[in-house]
């Protein structure tokens, strides 16, 4: 009672008032707006939309599969596949969304559709200052809004993206491994056929090719 | 030229009223005074709030407000124009003339406090006799002004509020009294002036101020309990906490009057440790022989600052006390250890000079303090519960 | 008598008459604490300092205070609706009216019975300290202990309290 522990706290806060001026971590205000924390590695805010080459609709990874129309839990994503398709990354020819809205006021960031999409084309995003006076028209993100290239990708979540583009590589290593295996058994199974039809069909081969001329 | 320096505001004061005819001059140099004590100690209220919380902000590891001019020092700017420009918003039941003369008889009763103090050599508004008895009659007088407030805003929180803050204030109304007295006991006068100046003397270096003598050094830590105490300053600031009664007794303000409300309580601090350093750090005098050259204004204001520092400080650093708390703290410890403090201040000065009575006197306090800490403040012991029932 | 006394006068006696003639108790004390300051300014006038400067710490800072707590812890504020005149007025005047006039007749008589000096002596605070001190020790003393019994009187209430409910 004889005071020491007042005169203990008050050379606790003189520290922490003498520290404020000179050491980072006895002053940890960060001065928004002129000053920002990097948002960490698992943040999350809303969903974008990956493409991987220069440009964003051709290399744009979605397939329309509506996989992640039909999870969303407050059903905030609308999309509107095309009658027509394109080749994706590994090549194949597949549909395309010729409309894809999110509307932002109403997605939870729950991540549902990140975690059910088979073809890695939709992440969360790290943007929170989306604040805009425009109610309805600019809280609906569209197809252009929501396509961000792979490198940005890259950028918000390094991990993440390195472990999606090893999956992928994998993937298109494996489809290009099968292709080439295909290849070599057509062309194997080609020359074979080729060498048993050449042996007795040669005379045969030679009159209709003597004919001809 | 030292002397001008130090003189400057008196010469100042001179050379204006010369220019009137000699009927008018001394009341107008008394106005003169009055404009002076009116423009300089808001000021400082001004600067007082702005230093408060950048202080508190880096105490509690953040910065203070930044916005307003270079590193935040207009702020005050913005708040008068936020307070002036707000709705007054008065209860529809609220006592109309008591709700609106209250924030005006607490600036009123505050401002005519700084009336006494000796701000520099020869630089006192009004030389009385009883300077220090008019000090402590406004400081009483601010009482009433904060029950008027309470009760006429017909609102449960906010008697309860300032019910709490007058038992508070009366409470230690009477251990800022009686520390005083030791002082007027040494000085033999109630005159604030003669007291400053019977400080202003130094053996060697070292001053003459009360606070270097032990019973000075007690008086000192009780007035400034008490003065902390007085103001409704934290830890003391039940009646205005904020999670406890909204705003106590100034709930039902807004606007102008709770401005005139903070500036009021703001200027009852400010003039409370004016009248600590008179009385206890020597007023305007300085600390050290040497270092007279710098003007006798100057040291009273760095006195000043450093006070409100320390008032600062307090605040930062310590949490809240209760009321039973808070009112144990007064009956139980501080007025009886002023009230030894003020026998052993008469033991000082009938012991003569010498090294004995330093001896004696520090003895006697810093016993008396280890005792009384350790005894007078018992604890509630919690027995077994008993109800009281309403009839 | 010159305007300065008029006025604190008039101060005062309009404090008094609201003290009785205001519905609300709360806003009679506030009147009375109103008394309270034109009388300590009549003191200032007569250039009797201390007993001026005491008379604000006193009445003002601890009775008007005393007299509110009184006020909000008996009866509250609920105001009366017909006023307060009560049907025995007149008798309470004239019994009024009449120490007033025993009061006016000795302070009048007083006045001439004291010689008229030649100049005010100037009393000093030390001066008063010397005649408590000296003269005056005997009913010093008995103000103390009638003050130690009042403080012990109001523990042992507020203890009672306590102790008779458990």
């Amino acid at each position: 009672m004889l005071g020491e522990g007042i005169l203990k706290g008050m050379a606790e806060t003189a520290k922490n008032f003498a520290g404020s001026f000179v050491s980072k971590e006895r002053l940890t205000t960060v001065e928004y707006p002129e000053e920002r924390i990097a948002p960490a590695e698992n943040a999350r805010v809303f969903p974008f939309l990956v493409y991987d080459t220069e440009n964003w609709e051709a290399g744009l990874r979605c397939v329309a599969c509506q996989i992640c129309e039909k999870e969303c839990p407050p059903k905030c994503i609308y999309i509107d596949k095309s009658k027509d398709k394109k080749p994706d990354y590994v090549g194949k020819q597949q549909f395309y969304p010729t409309r894809f809205d999110i509307d932002i006021s109403v997605c939870m960031s729950c991540q549902i559709c990140v975690e059910v999409c088979p073809f890695e084309a939709i992440k969360m995003d790290t943007q929170f200052e989306l604040a805009t006076d425009d109610r309805f028209g600019g809280l609906l993100l569209d197809r252009e809004q929501l396509a961000k290239s792979n490198e940005y990708y890259h950028e918000i979540h390094p991990t993440e993206a390195s472990e999606v583009d090893a999956r992928l590589a994998e993937e298109k290593a494996k489809v290009v491994a099968k292709a080439k295996a295909a290849e070599v058994a057509a062309t194997k199974a080609a020359a074979d056929a080729a060498t048993k039809t050449a042996a007795p069909a040669s005379p045969t081969q030679a009159k209709p090719e003597g004919g001809q001329d | 030229m030292i002397d001008k320096a130090d003189q400057i505001f008196v010469l100042l004061q001179h050379w204006l009223v010369s220019f009137l005819p000699l009927a008018l001059q001394q009341p107008a140099a008394v106005l003169l005074g009055v404009i002076g004590i009116v423009c300089v100690f808001p000021a400082i209220f001004a600067l007082t709030t702005v230093f408060e919380r950048k202080g508190l902000g880096r105490i509690q590891n953040r910065l203070g407000p930044n916005r307003v001019g270079p590193f935040g020092f207009m702020q005050p700017i913005a708040d008068a124009i936020k307070s002036l420009t707000k709705e007054d918003v008065v209860p529809s039941t609220a006592n109309g003339p008591v709700h609106f003369l209250a924030p005006v008889g607490l600036v009123v009763a505050v401002f005519m406090g700084f009336a006494v103090l000796p701000v520099g050599r020869n630089m006192v508004l009004v030389d009385m006799d009883a300077g220090l008895l008019f000090f402590f009659a406004m400081g009483a007088s601010t009482e009433v002004s904060v029950f008027m407030a309470g009760w006429s805003s017909r609102n449960k929180y906010s008697l309860l509020g300032a019910m709490r803050a007058v038992a508070q204030m009366i409470s230690y109304e009477v251990v800022l009294l009686l520390s005083s007295v030791a002082v007027v006991m040494i000085t033999g006068s109630l005159s604030l002036t003669k007291i400053v100046e019977a400080q202003n003397q130094y053996t060697g270096i070292f001053p003459h101020w009360y606070i270097f003598t032990p019973w000075g050094l007690a008086g000192f830590v009780m007035y400034a309990i008490a003065a902390t105490a007085e103001t409704n300053r934290s830890p003391f600031d039940l009646p205005e906490g904020e999670s406890e009664l909204v705003a106590g007794y100034h709930t039902e303000y807004s606007g102008f009057k709770f401005a005139l409300f903070f500036l009021g309580e703001y200027l009852a601090m400010l003039s409370i440790s004016g009248l600590g350093t008179t009385l206890f750090l020597g007023g305007w005098s300085a600390p050290l022989s040497f270092l007279t050259f710098m003007p006798s204004w100057f040291w009273f204001f760095s006195k000043l600052m450093m006070s409100i520092f320390v008032f600062i400080w307090m605040r930062g650093t310590l949490p809240r006390l209760r009321q039973d708390q808070l009112m144990n703290f007064a009956w139980k410890f501080v007025l009886p250890f002023t009230l030894l403090d003020l026998f052993v201040t008469a033991l000082w000065r009938f012991m003569g000079e010498g090294l004995l009575r330093w001896i004696v006197c520090s003895a006697i306090l810093l016993a008396a303090y280890i005792i009384m800490g350790r005894v007078a403040m018992v604890r509630k012991h919690f027995g077994p519960r008993s109800y009281r029932y309403a009839e | 008598m010159t305007v300065v006394f008029y006025l604190i006068a008039a101060i005062t006696v309009a404090g008094g008459l609201a003290a009785v003639l205001l519905k609300n108790l709360v806003h009679c004390a506030l009147a009375v604490t109103i008394a309270f300051g034109g009388i300590a300014l009549l003191f200032l006038s007569l250039d009797a300092q201390f007993a001026g400067f005491v008379q604000i710490l006193v009445y003002i800072g601890a009775v008007a205070i005393l007299i509110v707590f009184a006020i909000l812890l008996t009866r509250g504020s609920d105001v009366p609706k017909d006023g307060v005149f009560s049907p025995t007025w007149l008798t309470g005047v004239a019994i009024a009216s009449a120490v007033f006039a025993v009061m006016g007749w000795a302070i009048i008589n007083s006045v001439n019975a004291i010689p008229q000096l030649a100049a005010v002596p100037h009393v000093t605070v030390h001066d008063i300290g010397v005649a408590l001190v000296g003269s005056y020790v005997l009913p010093l003393e008995i103000v103390a202990l009638l003050l130690t019994a009042a403080t012990v009187g109001a523990v042992i209430v507020a203890m009672h309290e306590k102790g008779g409910a458990e």
